[in-house]
């Protein structure tokens, strides 16, 4: 899987992976997780797309999908974490 | 490196850094800070508003340099794993009003959430009722954060914006070591009461900054801790307190710190309605804005400016405490106190009506 310059995930063949986008940057502890998990819940099983701005978000995030049994994929881009959950 | 980081992501690394609190925030007392105040983020912040002359209540003035060092500790933590990122502009004015607040409410009850936990640790009961208060106010912030509220987004600002709070508290501490005598009478130190009772300062600020260098790896938040277990049953945090809890009992026991009971409690009062209602109100500012006290000095080291107004707030909000009679003391509950935290209560619920978007 990679990310196109624009954003969108692709699969290994190039394919575009429809996600659900939530971005999360510039908003404080809790509310990414908060929005991560609402979204979560909405969709049930895919894959979600978390953009965040701080490592603390990251983990939060992260932690919070793990223990609801989805796979976490974070990215470093710059300054802005893009983190990838499926299930 | 990464090691580190992954210990103190762990339950096991918060738990060790809770249990650090727990145990220095003892023996502080024990070297010298007020009895069940080892650690006091409000009655510290209060202090230090006292010093600078905000309020002329002369028990309670002295520059804590546990303070400092919680600033200063997380800005290094923050610059060594490159963490530091200078952030503002998520409704100051709000953040400031809630810190003001929540220390008003923490005033009524005589301590931050950390002195309630080590009150909890000596043995005062009161702190039962002041906790529960902390676990109610939380949970009506949390069902704000679930209906849609926050404070906005932040924005990433200049780099130098970010250094301001711990540049402030450089200067905090310039001043507590010349300590200069001013024909105001600046700075005030107390001398009695608990403003006069602190432990030698290279001591409370080497303990400070360890503090805040391992509370930013490990993102300790007490209000945080409390709000995670009712918004999804998360323990993380909760295994911080926990730590806490263990490390100032244990403590206490040995070094005879530990006296259990409600009535003639040190710097606590037991009217059992305010300690509730004092820190419910607390505990929802914190909730509104996002972290416990100490929480908010860890981040404004790290450059989060609007976590410093907030900080800023709690100053100006000791200051008012204690000029119009709002404040608590071992004899009870101020005259303006019960009134402060109704309108308080009030300012929280219309922020957190208001400040909805759909999420």
């Amino acid at each position: 899987m990679t990310t196109e310059p624009y954003g969108r995930l692709q699969d290994m063949k190039g394919d575009v992976i429809m996600a659900e986008k939530i971005d999360a940057r510039g908003l404080s502890c809790p509310q990414p997780v908060i929005n991560a998990r609402k979204k979560m819940k909405e969709v049930g099983s895919g894959t979600i797309e978390v953009l965040v701005d701080t490592t603390t978000s990251r983990d939060n995030v992260t932690r919070m999908a793990t223990k609801e049994g989805w796979a976490v994929d974070a990215k470093e881009e710059g300054e802005e974490i893009r983190l990838v959950l499926k299930k | 490196m990464e090691s580190i980081v992954r210990f103190f992501g762990s339950k096991k690394g918060i738990f060790a850094v809770g249990l650090f609190i727990g145990v220095f925030a003892a023996l502080l007392q024990k070297w010298g800070n007020p009895p069940n105040m080892g650690i006091c983020v409000a009655c510290f912040e209060r202090d230090i508003a006292g010093a600078l002359g905000l309020h002329r209540a002369g028990v309670v003035q002295y520059i804590r340099p546990e303070i400092i060092g919680f600033v200063i500790g997380a800005l290094i933590s923050a610059l060594i794993f490159k963490e530091f990122k200078a952030r503002v502009g998520s409704t100051p004015i709000v953040r400031f009003m809630l810190g003001f607040f929540a220390m008003i409410g923490a005033l009524v009850f005589l301590g931050c959430p950390w002195r309630a936990l080590l009150r909890l640790c000596g043995g005062d009961g009161n702190a039962i009722l002041g906790l529960l208060g902390l676990a109610a106010g939380v949970a009506i912030g949390v069902s704000f954060l679930k209906s849609g509220y926050n404070l906005g987004r932040n924005q990433k600002t200049y780099k130098f914006v970010g250094w301001i709070m711990p540049l402030i508290m450089v200067g905090l501490l310039a001043l507590l070591i010349a300590a200069p005598e001013l024909p105001s009478g600046a700075l005030f130190f107390s001398k009695k009461g608990p403003g006069a009772m602190h432990a030698p300062l290279i001591i409370s600020l080497i303990i400070g900054i360890v503090i805040g260098f391992l509370a930013q790896r490990s993102r300790f938040c007490t209000m945080g801790a409390v709000r995670d277990v009712i918004l999804m049953k998360d323990f993380h945090l909760m295994t911080g307190i926990l730590g806490l809890l263990i490390g100032a009992f244990v403590v206490n026991i040995i070094l005879g710190q530990f006296h259990p009971g409600f009535v003639g409690q040190a710097v606590a009062h037991n009217n059992h309605i305010w300690n509730f209602g004092g820190m419910l109100l607390a505990g929802l500012a914190f909730a509104l804005a996002g972290g416990c006290p100490g929480r908010q000095l860890f981040l404004s080291g790290e450059g989060d400016a609007d976590s410093a107004i907030f900080v800023v707030g709690m100053i100006a909000g000791a200051a008012f405490a204690h000029n119009f009679a709002m404040a608590s003391s071992p004899k009870g509950v101020g005259l303006w106190g019960p009134g402060a935290v109704i309108v308080g209560v009030i300012f929280c619920i219309v922020i957190g009506f208001s400040m909805r978007e759909k999420i």
